[in-house]
């Protein structure tokens, strides 16, 4: 029993949290957000990502990467996170883990794990309790699309079918999802300048987050022969990322929203002192060791207890999605008016948690697969 | 990071496993068709099994061996109770004594009492009872009014009213926080006693709660004699004595593991027996939202092990996971009602006695509003509320609350 950080992680989050240092990540997820003379586009921070060597974290070593866990991946967008930064690696890692365990793709990994070449993941939500069907991030509403099923034969495979809200998608060399073969799920890789395909850049409230709607029309397509459970795997360590992501938001919130709550006075005392705003900050602080303790779960279970890896997962993007909607909103109540307004960064946390509580099948869903997996366990 | 047992664990593992095995014959059948239900029988069976257990090593794990225990760290601990629940049989009896109380007697106890208790305890001959909560004095322990008056000869009287006493009925022994001098702020005037639950003047009285079943007692103190070397520890130095307690009262609980035993299958199985609840998005998004935070307890319940490991104290934040555990109880037997209706309320539901007991759980080992405070000042550093009795003598500070009536 160990539940700490290994000497080689606390370097790797060190060393993360300096690369981000050196960008001013809040200033920029707001001028991102201007229209007109005051806009500045995003700083790209793919290469600070390449020189630290994030996009191989995934990537065996005998492939050029740094062969490590979702663990060491999940402190690395932790510390994103914390500073609100736009690095596509939410769109790069799990791409990566599929074809990692696809010998069919195997010389396309030493250029995702150097970073030259960068990938996107096709969200596609595995069956529950209740469906077997693999499906899709919806453009509009609740109901989820089937993943598109692959025309023609092995060598001549095409797939059609759109992809709405793929995060990282804008600027991918590959793009990596599922897609439906005789009945059965299967692996799909696919080059962003094939025939068919369309990239549509989106920007939805939070200009940190790149996301994409693809569209496959008749686009040829190499079937990767990964095995079904790193099809189902990849969908979970996207949530676990995100949880992680969202995790590292929460603590930098909590952090100002203290740091306020002790320097500013009404009443001749410092409003932290009010058990109505400690008790506020505290909630913030239960959701958020709350969260970490699932992130422990998460990153252990996916190659420590595989059988586990969908309920760690689910289990923290669910905790870790409600601690962030309810950090930010705490946030900007602990700062009063000026909360609310453009020039404090309050509004940017609240905007990264309206946005990621809909992204991969959303906060919601991942209660849902919680609930699922415990049911499907439970009548075993 | 890792989870699994080293080599040495996964033996000692196998050792408990073998002997739960061996003696699981003997342990007490609390549940189904052959469950004893006499309750002087079960606490004298569970008594004689806590002796078993003592016997084979499995009780007071981290105990020091000269006082019975195994000497052993807080994860083979959590070997045991896994193993235990595993085994299908009762745990110790006296988890208050053992867990708690034995520890703090450890920590500030004469020679002579350890010699004397330690032992009784550890193997259920003596069963202790924690007596510090007051009807005026919970969330404000330190406002204890039970006065302890020394006499001339050294010995001591005790007068006043425990309250919220879990076991006392059966208890032997308690462990006392008394007050010893009221002319000193409320800190430092109070003193630990060990009172034999059998002396003269000591009355308990069972306090009957919203299920109708009494576990708690109220304790009454009139002029309870105890002799000149019945404290604990030095004259005033009862309040560090409680912290201790209290500490061991936060790993006692953070190792049961699964919080205070709302094992997130058992609520699944419930809702998962009904097709049309199973299948309810609803349902689902509530029942999920407990499992998860559930989960979250048990990992955090890791984590607090990996810090004792490593020699460190748990802080106080191992009371959020108190509040998380309780309030999802709560709206786990809420969800459940909501699935099964009224039945579910019924005399005989497994579920009534568990909907019953949470409200109460809010304030037991100290309210929720307690804790956040404790949390936001020791934690988070947020500054304290202001405070009207800082460094005033205890006597003038009841004068002034009592005026106030």
């Amino acid at each position: 029993m160990n539940l700490t950080l290994s000497d080689e992680q606390l370097l790797l989050r060190e060393a993360a949290r300096n690369a981000l240092a050196r960008f001013k990540t809040f200033h920029a997820a707001r001028a991102a957000l201007e229209d007109g003379p005051a806009h500045e586009p995003l700083p790209d921070l793919w290469p600070t990502a390449c020189e630290a060597g994030w996009p191989g974290l995934l990537v065996h070593e005998a492939h050029g990467g740094a062969g490590l866990d979702a663990f060491d991946a999940m402190l690395v967008m932790q510390e994103c996170g914390r500073v609100l930064a736009g690095v596509p690696l939410l769109g790069h890692l799990p791409a990566t883990a599929i074809l990692g365990d696809a010998p069919a793709a195997a010389d396309m990994l030493e250029g995702l794990a150097s970073g030259e070449q960068r990938a996107a993941y096709l969200p596609a939500q595995p069956p529950n309790d209740l469906t077997d069907s693999w499906t899709s991030e919806p453009a509009l509403g609740t109901d989820r699309p089937a993943v598109p099923v692959i025309a023609g034969s092995d060598d001549q495979a095409t797939v059609s079918g759109h992809f709405a809200f793929v995060p990282d998608a804008p600027g991918a060399a590959t793009l990596v999802g599922v897609a439906i073969k005789d009945g059965n799920p299967v692996g799909i890789a696919v080059a962003s300048d094939a025939p068919g395909v369309a990239i549509e850049a989106v920007t939805r409230y939070d200009a940190t987050r790149s996301l994409g709607h693809v569209t496959l029309d008749g686009t040829p397509a190499l079937i990767l022969d990964a095995p079904v459970d790193s099809l189902v795997s990849a969908w979970h360590l996207a949530q676990a990322l995100l949880a992680a992501e969202s995790i590292g938001s929460v603590e930098t919130a909590l952090d100002v929203s203290v740091q306020y709550a002790k320097e500013r006075f009404t009443f001749g005392r410092a409003i932290g002192s009010y058990q109505a705003v400690k008790h506020s900050l505290t909630e913030i602080l239960r959701r958020l060791e709350n969260g970490r303790s699932l992130l422990y779960y998460a990153g252990w279970s996916f190659r420590g207890k595989p059988d586990e890896f969908a309920l760690a997962s689910a289990c923290a993007r669910s905790v870790a999605g409600h601690a962030l909607d309810h950090a930010s909103r705490t946030m900007i109540a602990v700062h009063g008016g000026i909360g609310a307004t453009w020039e404090h960064d309050a509004p940017l946390y609240f905007r990264r948690a309206q946005l990621s509580r809909r992204l991969l099948g959303g906060t919601a869903g991942a209660t849902d697969r919680v609930a699922s997996e415990v049911l499907a366990a439970s009548s075993r | 990071m890792d989870l699994d047992d080293t080599p040495q664990q996964a033996q000692y593992r196998l050792t408990v496993r073998a002997w739960l095995e061996q003696h699981r014959s003997e342990a007490p059948v609390l549940t189904g068709p052959d469950a004893i239900h006499d309750e002087h029988e079960i606490i004298a069976a569970r008594r004689r099994w806590q002796g078993r257990l003592a016997e084979g090593g499995l009780a007071g794990v981290t105990w020091p061996e000269e006082y019975g225990g195994q000497g052993l760290g807080p994860i083979e601990q959590v070997i045991c109770n896994q193993e235990i629940s595993r085994a299908k049989v009762p745990g110790i009896l006296d988890v208050i004594g053992v867990g708690m109380l034995g520890p703090t007697i450890i920590a500030h106890g004469s020679d002579e009492q350890k010699r004397r208790y330690l032992g009784p305890m550890l193997h259920g001959d003596e069963v202790w009872c924690q007596l510090f909560s007051e009807p005026a004095a919970g969330s404000d322990l330190a406002a204890v009014q039970t006065r302890a008056k020394q006499l001339d000869d050294s010995s001591w009287t005790i007068t006043g009213q425990k309250v919220w006493t879990t076991n006392a009925q059966f208890a032997s022994y308690g462990l006392l926080l008394a007050r010893t001098d009221g002319s000193v702020p409320k800190h430092n005037g109070l003193t630990m006693f060990i009172v034999p639950m059998d002396a003269p003047g000591v009355t308990v009285r069972g306090l009957r709660q919203i299920s109708g079943e009494a576990e708690f007692n109220e304790v009454f103190f009139d002029d309870v004699h105890l002799e000149a070397d019945a404290h604990v520890g030095a004259l005033g130095s009862g309040w560090g004595t409680a912290l201790t307690t209290l500490m061991f009262e936060r790993i006692t609980l953070g190792l049961g593991g699964e919080g205070l035993g709302y094992d997130p299958l058992r609520f699944a199985r419930a809702i998962g027996a009904h097709d049309s609840a199973r299948r309810d998005p609803e349902v689902r998004q509530r029942l999920g939202d407990i499992l998860a935070e559930l989960t979250a307890v048990r990992f955090s319940g890791y984590r607090m092990l990996t810090e004792l490991q490593r020699g460190q104290i748990p802080g106080p934040e191992a009371g959020l996971a108190k509040v998380t555990t309780v309030n999802n109880g709560l709206a786990g037997g809420d969800l459940i009602a909501d699935v099964l209706g009224p039945d579910a309320l019924a005399s005989d539901s497994e579920w009534t006695y568990m909907i019953s007991f949470i409200p109460g759980l809010k304030s037991a080992g100290g309210t929720e509003e307690i804790l956040r405070n404790t949390i936001g000042e020791r934690v988070l550093g947020l500054p304290p509320e202001p405070r009207l009795d800082k460094g005033i003598p205890f006597e003038e500070l009841r004068t002034k609350e009592t005026a106030k009536v």
